[in-house]
């Protein structure tokens, strides 16, 4: 692949050429077919080049051009029955969107997306198109490989950051106020999309963070270079502008409680958007040596507190030569290519099952096989060893097979006996995933939670407790941003009928 | 927000800082702590104890020691200054309660953050005997407070300057002997001086609590990057904790984890003292 990258420019000006007819032949009043729509070629997205990029934490997707993202809207057949709009979680309006672009009037077509999705630029980012928006689409059906169908997220991107770029994003219109208090806990993609929902209303909003920056994963999760800083922010200052109020450094169930906001401050409704944030360990002998990490506490590091930047930044980061992470989702992917950015010589993910099995997004997973992640299937650590100063010198992993599917429907992966083996690393990151952090469930009474310590709510994202809603991963279970999103929407809707 | 009332300077390298934190005040316990950050782009997230608070002036005080960077960075800030970030009160509050006879054992700097656990244990009815431990003499602080609180205090220096010459596990011991024993006792110190007092407090079947200071980054329980072994199972200190069962705690484990950023911290400690102007000394003991 790396030899005959093109650079953005190349890629966009060989879109143009192909534009070019397509846009002549409609200004005549042509209509281009389905036929010639289908003969476009899939737009690449243009990257660092992967050996940079391995050195660096800037952005490695660069963006689709203008004329590529044009090309690429052209590729869309504007379905009547829409499938791809039944893939996404929140039903953004696709072939509306889509037709903008194809008309050019690319701030038309983000306020279309914005109609249902208040994040584009994140979405289009880190969404897993591939199971959702993309899955559904005609003309990757049409083509035989859900890699040819219409790149939504892209285009997605593409819009969001044209606006923000050209400075053309819009306040939201808030209406005037209602003297009516909500709280919302937690600044993740729920806790934001509540704050906008509901400030638009009127209603006087309060967010409080445990953090000292707003984000909750997008900031200190997912790395800059999937997911710039500067977006989220510009997201947190529009909430701002409509007069959205900020609290960091305010853990509600310590600093407050829910029933102190509500009974002593005044909110009229809380909603809960406070995520998992609870690392799964692997509860094998020698997880407590010196050298094994939680993907949350190193990603903490290498992105909240930027110890990538080793002179500015006070937080130290592991010294690594040899990285085992173990797991197989986006945050394996991300603590695997953040270790290889830190520095280390070589990085494995250590998966129990196959590449088919791996639930990270497909184009990270490809990502990270460019930069020279290897990829050590159906294997896991029965113990991690250490040397006498309790420092990680090796994994004792066994090998696995694949058997039959279990109740998530994927082959579940079976030990082989007799098969363990040492491999010499001196860090191992666990990307296991997060559970329900239990610090907000524990310090608020008569909240109801499942057994895996999830918040119970009603359709309307209702809690146990009168006027208090919740939503995210904090009732998902670890999920994704796009949910979290809609969710986040619900909530919004049912805080603003209550406070009517 | 956060603005810093006052600051004394109680020994050599020992500050005591009182700071505007009217919700915390409120809600604080004795045992609990704060997590605070000097600049929100590139500062660390360092644990302190809440040594003392005043709910009614909404101000709370920390007592801590310049061990490195981040330290002596919120050393020299001075009353007026604010400090950027501050997240509290975190994790569980002592376990109070009228045991009988309690003897609290701080070491070094773990004598501020014992001072509220002996203020709640005399206030709820205990017999409260106190040891301070310190290297040398001007390193002895709190004395006069815990004066007022303990119905017995014995002074402790590695070199004899002040007090008896002794370890305070050699104190503890006599207090063990004693009859009637402690029906309950707590250290807070270095972990090697945790690790003697539970030793010395074992052989006598006293209980112990201990406060353990890992390395922390978030202080809610989302990173594990604090955690330690008690009884043979993972806990995290920040929420799980910080006080743990002294007697199930794996020490050896938890000092060899606290030496994880060793190498950068001396760099970082080295620089920062230029930086800031200071004189470079011999790193702290006890450590
Ligand atoms: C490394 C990583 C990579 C990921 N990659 C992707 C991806 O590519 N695509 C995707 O769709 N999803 C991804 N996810 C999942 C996605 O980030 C989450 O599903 C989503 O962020 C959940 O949003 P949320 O609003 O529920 O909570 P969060 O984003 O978790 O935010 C919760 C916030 O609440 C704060 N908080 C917690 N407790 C309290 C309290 N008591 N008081 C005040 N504040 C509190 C937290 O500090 C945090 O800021 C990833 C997750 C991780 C960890
Ligand atoms: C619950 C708790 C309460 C504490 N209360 C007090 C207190 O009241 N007064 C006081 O002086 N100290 C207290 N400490 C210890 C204090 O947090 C450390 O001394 C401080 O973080 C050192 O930072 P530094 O940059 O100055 O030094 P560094 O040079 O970075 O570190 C010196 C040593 O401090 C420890 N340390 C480093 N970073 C951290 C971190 N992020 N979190 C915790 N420990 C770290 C390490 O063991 C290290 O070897 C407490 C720690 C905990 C966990
Ligand atoms: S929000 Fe996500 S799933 Fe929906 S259209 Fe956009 S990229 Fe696709
Ligand atoms: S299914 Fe594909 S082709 Fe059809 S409207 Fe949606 S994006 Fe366009
Ligand atoms: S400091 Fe992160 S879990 Fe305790």
């Amino acid at each position: 692949m790396g030899s005959e990258m093109k650079t953005k420019e190349e890629l966009n000006s060989d879109a143009e050429r192909l534009l070019e007819p397509i846009l002549a032949k409609k200004a005549a009043g042509g209509t281009i077919s389905p036929k010639e729509r289908l003969a476009i070629p899939v737009q690449e997205m243009p990257t660092q080049d992967p050996a940079a990029r391995g050195k660096n934490v800037s952005e490695v997707a660069l963006g689709y051009g203008e004329c590529q993202a044009r090309l690429e809207a052209e590729r869309c057949l504007g379905c009547k029955n829409a499938p791809c709009v039944r893939g996404c979680p929140v039903q953004v309006p696709i072939p509306r969107f889509i037709e903008e672009i194809q008309k050019g009037d690319f701030k038309a077509a983000a306020d279309t997306i914005k109609e249902t999705n208040l994040l584009p630029a994140v979405c289009g980012r880190v969404c897993p198109q591939e199971k959702q928006c993309q899955l559904e689409c005609t003309v990757g059906k049409s083509l035989k490989s859900i890699d040819n169908a219409v790149a939504i997220g892209r285009l997605e991107r593409f819009v969001a950051d044209w606006e923000r770029e050209n400075n053309k994003v819009t306040v939201p219109e808030v209406k005037p106020g209602t003297g009516k208090k909500v709280a919302v806990v937690g600044s993740g993609p729920a806790g934001l999309t509540v704050a906008a929902d509901v400030a638009r209303e009127g209603h006087r909003v309060t967010i409080f963070e445990a953090f000292h920056k707003t984000g909750g994963v997008m900031v200190y999760g997912i790395p800059e270079f999937r997911l710039p800083k500067s977006i989220v922010q510009a997201e947190v200052d529009i909430l701002k502008k409509m007069g959205v109020s900020i609290e960091t450094n305010f853990l509600v169930g310590r600093t407050r409680t829910v029933k102190e906001l509500m009974e002593e401050d005044g909110f009229d409704a809380v909603f809960i958007g406070v995520g998992a944030g609870l690392p799964k360990f692997l509860g094998c002998p020698g997880e407590n040596l010196v050298g094994v990490f939680s993907a949350n506490e190193y990603l903490t590091r290498a992105n909240l507190m930027k110890a990538y930047d080793a002179e500015k930044s006070a937080t130290p980061i592991y010294q690594s030569r040899i990285v085992a992470v173990i797991g197989g989702g986006n945050v394996a992917m991300d603590a695997a290519r953040m270790a290889l950015r830190l520095g280390a010589a070589e990085v494995h993910v250590i998966y129990r099952r196959t590449r088919d099995e791996m639930p990270a997004r497909a184009e990270e997973v490809e990502h990270a096989m460019e930069e020279g992640i290897v990829f050590d299937f159906l294997r896991n650590p029965e113990k991690i060893l250490g040397d006498d100063q309790g420092r990680v010198t090796g994994m004792e992993v066994k090998k696995y097979e694949l058997g039959e599917p279990d109740a998530s429907g994927r082959r579940s992966p079976v030990p082989i006996a007799g098969s363990e083996y040492i491999f010499d690393c001196d860090t191992v990151i666990v990307a296991l995933g997060n559970e329900s952090n239990p610090l907000l469930t524990k310090t608020t009474d008569n909240l109801d939670v499942d057994r895996r310590g999830r918040i119970i709510v009603n359709e309307d994202q209702k809690t146990s407790l009168d006027r208090v809603y919740a939503g995210g991963d904090i009732v998902l279970g670890a999920a994704t941003v796009i949910l979290a999103m809609g969710e986040g929407r619900k909530a919004a809707a049912a805080i603003n009928t209550l406070l009517k | 927000m956060n603005r810093i009332i006052s600051k004394k300077q109680l020994s050599a390298d020992v500050y005591e800082m009182t700071i505007e934190a009217p919700l915390i005040a409120k809600s604080r316990k004795a045992g609990q702590f704060l997590i605070v950050q000097i600049d929100t782009d590139w500062g660390e997230r360092i644990p302190l104890t809440i040594a003392d608070a005043d709910p009614a002036a909404g101000t709370i005080t920390m007592v801590f020691q310049t061990v490195g960077a981040s330290t002596h960075k919120l050393a020299v800030l001075s009353p007026g200054d604010s400090v950027e970030n501050v997240l509290g009160p975190l994790g569980n509050p002592t376990h109070i309660e009228k045991f009988g006879t309690v003897v609290c054992v701080g070491g070094g700097i773990g004598v501020a953050p014992l001072f509220p656990i002996v203020q709640a244990m005399k206030e709820a009815g205990n017999t409260v005997k106190v040891i301070i431990g310190a290297r040398t003499k001007e390193l002895v602080i709190f004395e006069d407070r815990m004066r007022k609180y303990a119905d017995e205090l014995v002074i402790v220096t590695d070199d004899g300057s002040y007090g008896r010459k002794a370890l305070v596990t050699e104190p503890l011991r006599e207090f063990c002997e004693a009859d009637p024993k402690p029906d309950m006792s707590i250290a807070i110190g270095p972990p090697i001086m945790m690790k003697f007092c539970e030793k010395t407090t074992a052989e006598f079947d006293v209980p112990i609590m201990v406060s353990l200071n890992t390395i922390m980054i978030d202080g809610t329980g989302m990173c594990g990057g604090c955690r330690v072994t008690v009884g043979g199972e993972t806990k995290f200190v920040c929420v799980d904790g910080p006080e743990f069962d002294g007697h199930k705690v794996d020490f050896e484990n938890m000092m060899i984890r606290m030496r994880s950023y060793k190498d950068r911290e001396d760099r970082d400690h080295h620089t920062c003292h230029i930086g800031l102007g200071i004189e470079p000394h011999a790193a702290p003991g006890g450590k």
